[in-house]
């Protein structure tokens, strides 16, 4: 690399300077309001100097961290990190410093409602959630290498069976005295299997479909089936969506809302590691390899003699079931729900918790949903800011980290064979 | 037959509006094989930067003709530079690594674009005046077609014509037909790669200025969100059409409109958006390529 002239860079960096504020003039030193019709425009002319010192600071750090990244690509080693994090992982891999981190992990979850306030129990159940789901379209996107743009439409079925399940059998349920808290252990599996049949329904049109169209078809999806909550008035309270949802009753006894969002807490953490179980030992199955080599060529794929079909249903099937668990416990947890809570932008959301923490690795993922949940609940005191910075991170996080925060590892194969055999 | 006649004819209007934003995204992707999820966004603020330009030059006395010819000008160059300058910073690094990185980056600028406008101008609705001109002698019509979807089908019209021109009879246009065959073979032959990815971009976010200027004058309003619903109706014409053909994006978009026109004066106005939806799964699932889409052959 030739060695850089501190002028040339200074100069690049005035030219982009300039350019921003030109670019960014009418948008953030004009400010329009329209009057009866009347368009009446305001200059805050006190803005431009900002824009240009901040463009020219940006653009100068931009191109350090692209030459950085550039270097990083270049380097194998894989310079101080990459040390610490082969060091750490070797560290990690020691049975019992494993065993010990984890056991340290989970007491600290268990402890967690008890040591914080309710507030903060409820933003973990949150994250939960999400990290349900993530694990789920993981399936998906990860391992089946399907991008799935409507999985809320799933969440969605979950949360509603549940909500239907209370507005029409809950009654019934009161009136013969039979205890309702019930209704949310005899929604949690009935949603999942609703929810996979309703995964098998959408990937039946779809199995001829490859890529972005595929992408765009499941968009449409959940959008229709949106829509077709929020105009269903009569049988699922349409655009008001359904209230007053009981949270579950512990063995018999309702509980105060405190006590009731740590019962959910606890509910939460079982489902988060009944789903990484599973999601693990998916992953390690016959079926697992066969999605993996989906995902990385259809067509060798089905040379090998892999039913894609069949595939493809599963995929769907196995993704769906997880976001139906996960409705009915943020139904419960919420204890209301609306068509508004099953938008494309959650659907994406939960795309960006796969992305950004790393697409098909399964501490990825979880990392990545616990973040993307946690981190604009704790920046509300920056609220207007917040989607703003949150737009610019995700940005940041796929340039620098294209393959996430915490990568997949391939599986890799070592041959252990008898010494000095040839 | 007339109900029909005016719900056909408003269904072109729309379907031509949705045409201009459908290309950028068709072009974009028939090169870099994106998903450019902040097209949408950039026609929001092509109509920002209309609206901004065109109150300042009507305040300072300029007569219509001329507020309107600046202010269109103004932001199909606005559009244009933010198209370009969103390419360089959000999806240049990302050239050559997986796919769903630089739908996720498109995601990211989308979220950005929205907030920035929603923080440096309103969250408030806008009336959006119209300095579009009004025909004296389409008054006995107007039951039909008014001023406005007269002027967007005109322009529609002519944009697909020089595009078209563009495309199949000039340098860049050849290059970008190159680029899209096979971006590496391409560069082999000597096409400046970046160069085109640039242009395309460009002449993209042009025209969704141009669309968002026309469409926020037939709807009066404009407001900082509405460029992602346009932006996904304009995604679902474009895929509609066969993604990445440019005739494919302008008749899904012609398909959509009628669709969503004579959907909504038939049937039920409540599921406006949902026949878009319908329409896009009948008929990926009987071509599921899109209409004039040419069906890829997969190969290992």
């Amino acid at each position: 690399m030739k060695p850089r002239s501190i002028l040339e860079d200074i100069g690049k960096s005035l030219t982009i300077a300039v350019w921003f504020m030109v670019l960014l003039f009418p948008l953030m030193v004009m400010k329009v309001n329209v009057t009866r019709g009347v368009a009446q425009v305001q200059f805050r002319w006190n803005l431009l100097p900002f824009v240009g010192i901040a463009a020219f600071v940006l653009s100068y750090l931009w191109k350090i961290a692209l030459e950085w990244r550039e270097r990083r690509g270049n380097d194998k080693s894989g310079g101080v990190f990459g040390k610490i994090k082969t060091l750490g992982g070797a560290y990690f891999a020691k049975p019992a410093v494993r065993t010990s981190s984890l056991v340290a992990l989970l007491a600290f979850a268990i402890a967690y409602p008890f040591l914080f306030g309710m507030y903060h129990t409820n933003v973990m159940i949150t994250a939960f959630i999400y990290v349900i789901l993530a694990l789920g379209l993981n399936i998906v996107v990860g391992l089946g290498g399907l991008l799935n743009l409507g999985y809320a439409a799933f969440f969605g079925v979950g949360a509603y069976t549940y909500g239907l399940m209370w507005k029409y059998v809950g009654p019934s349920f009161v009136a013969s005295g039979i205890d309702p808290g019930w209704l949310f252990w005899i929604s949690l599996p009935m949603a999942g299997i609703i929810a996979t049949l309703f995964g098998i329904l959408l990937s039946l049109p779809v199995l001829r479909l490859r890529g972005d169209y595929l992408a765009i078809i499941t968009l449409a999806f959940g959008e229709i089936f949106r829509m077709v909550m929020q105009n269903s008035g009569n049988f699922t309270g349409g655009a008001t969506g359904i209230s007053l949802i009981p949270r579950p009753w512990f063995f018999g006894q309702k509980l105060p809302p405190t006590k009731a969002a740590i019962y959910i807490y606890f509910i939460a953490i079982v489902l988060v590691i009944l789903t990484i179980f599973v999601v693990r030992r998916i992953e390690d199955s016959r079926v697992g390899r066969a999605l993996e080599a989906m995902r990385e060529d259809e067509v060798a794929c089905e040379a090998m003699g892999i039913n894609l079909v069949k595939n493809k249903l599963i995929t769907f099937a196995l993704g769906a079931f997880w976001a139906g668990i996960a409705g009915v416990v943020m139904a419960a947890q919420t204890t209301y729900i609306n068509p508004d809570s099953f938008t494309l932008w959650e659907s994406i959301i939960i795309l960006m918790a796969v992305v950004i923490g790393g697409t098909g690795s399964i501490p990825g993922v979880i990392g990545g949903a616990i973040l993307l949940k946690l981190l604009p609940e704790y920046f509300r005191a920056l609220a207007q800011y917040r989607m703003l910075i949150y737009g610019i991170a995700m940005v940041l996080v796929i340039i620098f980290k294209p393959d996430g925060l915490i990568p997949r590892k391939r599986k890799q194969y070592t041959f252990e064979g008898k010494e000095g055999a040839k | 037959m007339e109900y029909f006649l005016k719900l056909f004819l408003s269904g072109t209007a729309k379907g031509s509006i949705y045409a201009l934003i459908a290309l950028g995204y068709t072009m974009v992707y028939g090169i870099v094989q994106l998903i450019n999820f902040a097209h949408g966004e950039i026609y929001m603020i092509g109509g920002f930067t209309a609206l901004i330009f065109g109150g300042f030059f009507f305040s300072k006395g300029m007569p219509v003709g001329l507020v309107l010819l600046f202010s269109v000008l103004l932001s199909i160059m606005y559009a244009a530079a933010f198209g370009f300058t969103v390419e360089k910073i959000a999806y240049r690094p990302l050239r050559g690594k997986p796919r769903l990185s630089a739908l996720i980056s498109a995601i990211g600028v989308s979220m950005v674009l929205q907030n920035f406008v929603l923080l440096s101008q309103t969250e408030k609705f806008l009336a959006f005046p119209s300095y579009l001109p009004e025909f004296k002698w389409l008054q006995p019509y107007k039951e039909y077609i008014n001023s406005t979807q007269l002027i967007i089908l005109g322009v529609t019209a002519v944009i697909m014509v020089l595009l078209t021109l563009l495309i199949k009879f000039t340098r860049i246009g050849k290059a970008m037909r190159a680029t899209a065959q096979d971006m590496h073979m391409a560069q082999l032959v000597g096409v400046d790669i970046n160069q085109v990815i640039s242009v395309t971009f460009i002449i993209g976010s042009a025209l969704a200025a141009i669309g968002g200027v026309l469409i926020c004058s037939y709807m009066g309003q404009i407001n900082y969100y509405i460029g992602f619903i346009a932006g996904i109706k304009a995604f679902v014409a474009a895929v509609l059409g066969g993604i990445g053909s440019i005739p494919g994006a302008v008749l899904g978009s012609f398909v959509l409109g009628w669709t969503e026109s004579l959907g909504t004066g038939y049937i039920s106005s409540d599921y406006e958006d949902a026949f878009a939806f319908i329409i896009l799964i009948v008929i990926l699932l009987i071509k599921p390529d899109g209409i004039l889409g040419r069906t890829q052959r997969q190969k290992v």
